[in-house]
């Protein structure tokens, strides 16, 4: 883990690590509130200033806070942020925070952001845990987008609130609801999963002709 | 998960440490949570404020200007009654003309709708005993179905004109009732939520504003307010 270079620890949480997509955490907001891009985006930046926030902090207080009582700090850390996130959207984006309900509240238990305090900035040196959390961040970011964007493309014919399905389109209402969260989650883990599964093969393809001529050569 | 070696528990830590770091952590966050409390609180009110001017605007058909009337006691007050708190006290909303004649209340209310709490502000000509308008100030009904009653112009343009107490009745099977409103199918308890919002608040109000027109109080309140 100490050997990572700085490109690693930043692209880790945007794709071999994604938290949404590889790692399968912070799977409540990515489907509650990503019923339209906008409230994808807003929810995504929320996480990325509470956990690069907190990876800040964690790393900077590491030596000073005793092991017993670690997880605590943690929490409160998070929770600080979470609070300060959460005042700041009720005053600029009033509507948006409406839309976004308890789940501003709710990412003081987001288990991306206690996952890389505990796993990574409680260990690391602070400018290797702020790349880790803008990598992460960023990471849910992506997921957050991926999923705004089809629900509500199919789910409202719009993006960002502009008519992007010309004609006369009825859009698919299930993409909004809770169900559609789950479908539209299902078909992009499927796509990367498939993706993942040839990717494997051609390399394990590619691998096959040398193994077969060092085998030969040893023989 | 293993436990890395700085957070390995030492026997030498003494609870008195494990106390300062907690409380001092606590006492550090609260004076952050105080000082963003205070930046942000007078922005959110400001735009609570805004929002709720622009739906009286809405729901009363643009009026010159309005008097807050306060809900204490059981009667309308305009003046805040002693030892009253205006965020605590329900409130109403009378709007003028130009020349000062009253054009009719702005009514806030809410009840359970088919998610969760619908809250919505009417305008009431209790002169007429019409509706002057109805806007949905927060609900969570289901997109695509429940939440036309916020978004669908047909079903809210109806409460303009019609005449109170309300009665849904299903689209298309209307007699011409000046008391019907089409509820929307497909959303028959989101709409009868609307309605019965509408019926029951005015039922609870209503001897209020009777009260309020009989006494002296409103003309000398239309004086003031201009």
């Amino acid at each position: 883990m100490s050997k990572t270079t700085p490109q690693q620890d930043f692209f880790r949480g945007i794709w071999r690590e994604n938290p949404v997509l590889m790692q399968m955490l912070g799977l409540c907001p990515a489907l509650a509130v990503t019923n339209s891009l906008e409230n994808a985006i807003v929810m995504g930046i929320a996480t990325f200033f509470v956990l690069t926030g907190s990876s800040l902090l964690v790393s900077l207080v590491k030596t000073i806070v005793p092991g017993e009582v670690r997880i605590s700090t943690y929490i409160l850390i998070i929770a600080t942020f979470v609070t300060v996130a959460d005042m700041t959207l009720e005053a600029l984006v009033p509507d948006i925070h409406k839309a976004l309900g308890a789940f501003v509240a709710l990412i003081v238990v987001n288990c991306i952001i206690l996952a890389r305090q505990e796993a990574f900035a409680s260990k690391n040196p602070v400018g290797r845990a702020l790349l880790d959390a803008f990598g992460t961040g960023v990471g849910f970011m992506i997921a957050m987008v991926m999923m705004g964007s089809v629900r509500e493309i199919l789910g409202a014919g719009t993006l960002l609130g502009v008519k992007v399905i010309p004609g006369r389109f009825e859009p698919w209402v299930i993409f909004v609801l809770p169900p559609g969260g789950f479908l539209t989650l299902g078909f992009w883990l499927l796509l990367l999963a498939w993706f993942h599964q040839r990717r494997a093969e051609r390399e394990k393809l590619a691998r096959l002709p040398d193994a077969a001529v060092s085998g030969k050569e040893a023989a | 998960m293993t436990v890395p070696a700085q957070f390995q528990p030492k026997p030498d830590v003494p609870a008195w440490r494990l106390l300062l770091t907690l409380g001092l952590g606590g006492a550090l966050a609260g004076f952050v949570l105080v000082f963003v409390y205070q930046l942000t609180l007078p922005v959110i009110e400001r735009n609570k404020a805004e929002r709720l001017a622009a739906a009286v605007q809405e729901v009363l058909k643009a009026p010159d200007h309005y008097d807050t009337l306060y809900v204490f006691d059981g009667a309308l007050t305009k003046t805040l009654p002693p030892g009253g708190d205006p965020k605590k006290l329900e409130t109403l909303y009378l709007g003028y003309t130009v020349d000062g004649a009253p054009i009719g209340f702005a009514i806030a209310s809410a009840q359970a709708g088919f998610q969760d709490q619908v809250r919505l502000i009417f305008g009431y000509d209790h002169a007429a005993g019409t509706l002057l308008g109805m806007k949905v100030l927060e609900s969570k009904e289901t997109p695509g179905l429940g939440d036309k009653i916020e978004k669908s112009e047909p079903f809210v343009s109806q409460f303009d004109g019609v005449q109170a107490p309300l009665k849904g009745v299903k689209a298309r099977e209307g007699t011409g009732d000046p008391h019907e409103v089409d509820m929307i199918t497909g959303a028959t308890i989101s709409s009868r939520t609307v309605i019965r919002i509408i019926n029951d608040a005015l039922d609870r109000v209503g001897p209020m504003l009777d009260a309020y027109r009989a006494s002296p109080a409103p003309a000398a309140g239309a004086e003031a307010g201009r």
